[in-house]
């Protein structure tokens, strides 16, 4: 009894001490913490405040908020940056390089997670040696290969570029959520007569879906933001995705602060309404692509 | 049973003869290979093929665009690292680079994830807001801070003059002693959060007893960290050590938006120098070098770390 009192008691007054250590040290931790948001966020507040001013304004007061918020910038960006025409390629890119990528790698992740046929190993060990070759290796290579090929500056030749860059990171990523499927599943439907096409669509899909939800969020992000293979690839204006083509907005207005502003804030929006609303899925997804590629 | 094993298929043409063998064959085999095969074919068309043209490619004078094409031995690279002035110059930028993204970034993500990781509540919203600047595209982010760092107007010009600091109203991008410090700074403030949120998560792993017993051993908070966290953590950090490293050398597209290795060549790193190369100067053979060049870097980081790792280094 006395020796139970006693270990109670002591850890009693660990505990106090414990919380009354973390509720001094969390004052400081706050405080760090607040600093290090400001530097994240003061730089969009400014984007986002200098979108909603005249350039008149922005001159007398650079930094701090509008004292009239103007909207114009943003439909004179949009026409003068020809945005119609980007946003649609960058959806175009975007949306063809999630769906290839996600019925091609769960294809070959299915097969490598449950069909192991010969020669699985060779395979994964190619794609871990592919993932670790620099762009720059093959890029004036690839560029003399889709010149020939006749796909310099084609939708599905940078497609097709993207697809290639993330199909590692997609087999990896969507094998090893496969493979912690419990196999027994699928043998039950097995033996309830379901057929390989059935098992795959009706049981592996279905309970993999986080998986290709981040796959799509980060192969997604990663088209969306891309800027160096559309530099390369693609010359011609009517099939600029929205980096390549702002790039060049911005060197035209250069000094025009409140244009590119809302040049900027068009680009981030779709990403920001997506961030917000998957955060989690964002940044584990992330997260997880960074360690698998 | 004995009938079964007579039966069994040995030679290729009795196994395509035989049914059951063929069912197994279509369905352990060639299917599954179907499945494969269409990103496989892609992904060799795309990076494989290119790459090993690239070895081959380094190795002529080819301009990129005549049918004139010599081979030339190992010149593009003796002229590379003996001749080429210029090349050492960007191979010390990209050095540099990597000198600050293998401290700035990872003291500033190990600080604020250990700040973060004994924070109970409101701890998601600000790992939410510190992840926000890894999700711009180097487009935005770049375009926002030649705003920011704009001599006349922007926050530190304004934020010095309002308190009185004579010294900020600098071209920080078009200066060269201070352009590449500072595009590594925009990158970095796009960049350490993704560190952050890695090192975080690793932290949140490490189990909550080890903790406990560093209190009863009387640990301070220092001793905390180095003898519980920092080992805890230790194989994530090491392996964005060599992440972080061979991205040193790829850099890119933030140094040509904002300079395009400028003024003067202060900011050109390989890539940049490869870029103009290849694409501006018509030189593919010598370009395709450089880019051999940067694998090699890459392949040696990887291999240091893998003697590392094999020396009981655990990683």
């Amino acid at each position: 009894m006395s020796a139970i009192g006693k270990v109670s008691l002591r850890d009693n007054i660990l505990q106090r001490g414990q919380r009354k250590e973390r509720g001094k040290l969390l004052v400081f931790n706050h405080a760090v913490l607040l600093v290090l948001t400001a530097f994240a966020v003061i730089p969009l507040l400014v984007l986002a405040f200098n979108s909603l001013k005249t350039e008149l304004e922005i001159g007398q007061n650079p930094l701090g908020p509008p004292t009239r918020i103007v909207i114009e910038n943003f439909p004179t960006a949009w026409e003068e940056g020809d945005f119609a025409i980007t946003m649609r390629n960058s959806v175009i890119y975007v949306v063809a390089t999630i769906a290839a990528e996600l019925v091609l790698g769960g294809l070959a992740a299915y097969a490598l997670a449950r069909k192991k046929p010969p020669g699985s190993d060779l395979l994964m060990l190619y794609f871990l040696i592919a993932s670790t070759i620099p762009v720059w290796m093959y890029i004036v290579p690839l560029f003399v290969q889709m010149r020939m090929m006749k796909m310099l500056g084609t939708f599905h030749g940078l497609i097709l570029i993207y697809i290639a860059g993330n199909a590692p990171l997609t087999i990896f990523l969507l094998r090893s959520y496969m493979i912690d499927l419990p196999r027994e599943l699928e043998d039950a439907a097995r033996v309830d007569g379901a057929n390989e096409f059935q098992v795959l669509t009706r049981i592996v899909l279905p309970l993999t879906k986080p998986g290709f939800l981040t796959v799509g969020l980060v192969v997604g992000l990663g088209v969306w933001n891309e800027y160096t293979l559309a530099l390369t690839f693609v010359h011609d204006p009517n099939r600029f995705p929205v980096t390549t083509s702002f790039a060049k907005f911005v060197d035209r207005f250069d000094t025009n602060w409140a244009l590119t502003s809302a040049g900027a804030i068009i680009i981030l929006f779709p990403v920001m309404v997506l961030f917000l609303a998957l955060q989690r899925q964002f940044i584990e997804g992330l997260a997880e692509g960074g360690i698998k590629t | 049973m004995a009938v079964l094993a007579q039966k069994k298929p040995t030679t290729i043409f009795e196994k395509l003869a035989d049914e059951t063998w063929r069912r197994k064959f279509l369905r352990n085999v060639l299917i599954p290979w179907l499945f494969i095969a269409p990103l496989l074919i892609i992904h060799i068309f795309v990076v494989a093929i290119p790459a090993v043209q690239g070895v081959y490619m380094s190795m002529t004078d080819w301009g990129g665009i005549n049918p004139n094409v010599n081979f030339i031995g190992l010149e593009n690279y003796h002229k590379l690292l003996f001749e080429d002035h210029s090349f050492g110059k960007s191979l010390n930028n990209n050095i540099n680079w990597m000198l600050f993204f293998l401290t700035v970034p990872f003291i500033l993500a190990l600080f604020c994830a250990t700040m973060l990781s004994q924070i109970k509540r409101g701890g998601m919203i600000y790992r939410s807001i510190l992840f926000i600047p890894y999700v711009l595209a180097s487009v935005v982010t770049t375009t926002i801070w030649k705003n920011l760092l704009n001599p006349k107007d922007g926050i530190l010009a304004t934020t010095a003059r309002a308190l009185g600091i004579e010294g900020f109203e600098v071209a920080f991008l078009g200066r060269t002693d201070t352009a590449l410090i500072s595009i590594a700074f925009i990158d970095n403030w796009h960049f350490w959060g993704f560190l952050m949120i890695l090192f975080l998560a690793s932290m949140q792993s490490i189990p909550p007893v080890l903790y406990d017993a560093a209190k009863i051993d009387g640990a301070n908070r220092w001793e905390e960290f180095r003898h519980v966290t920092l080992p805890g953590i230790r194989p994530i950090v090491l392996f964005m050590f060599m992440m972080v490293a061979i991205w040193s050398f790829l850099a890119f597209d933030y140094i040509w938006l904002i300079t395009q290795g400028g003024p003067g060549g202060a900011s050109e790193v390989i890539a940049t120098q490869l870029y103009k190369n290849a694409f501006q100067r018509f030189e593919a053979g010598y370009a395709a070098a450089q880019g051999v060049v940067i694998s090699i870097f890459a392949g040696f980081i990887i291999l240091v770390f893998v003697m590392l790792r094999r020396r009981g280094w655990d990683i």
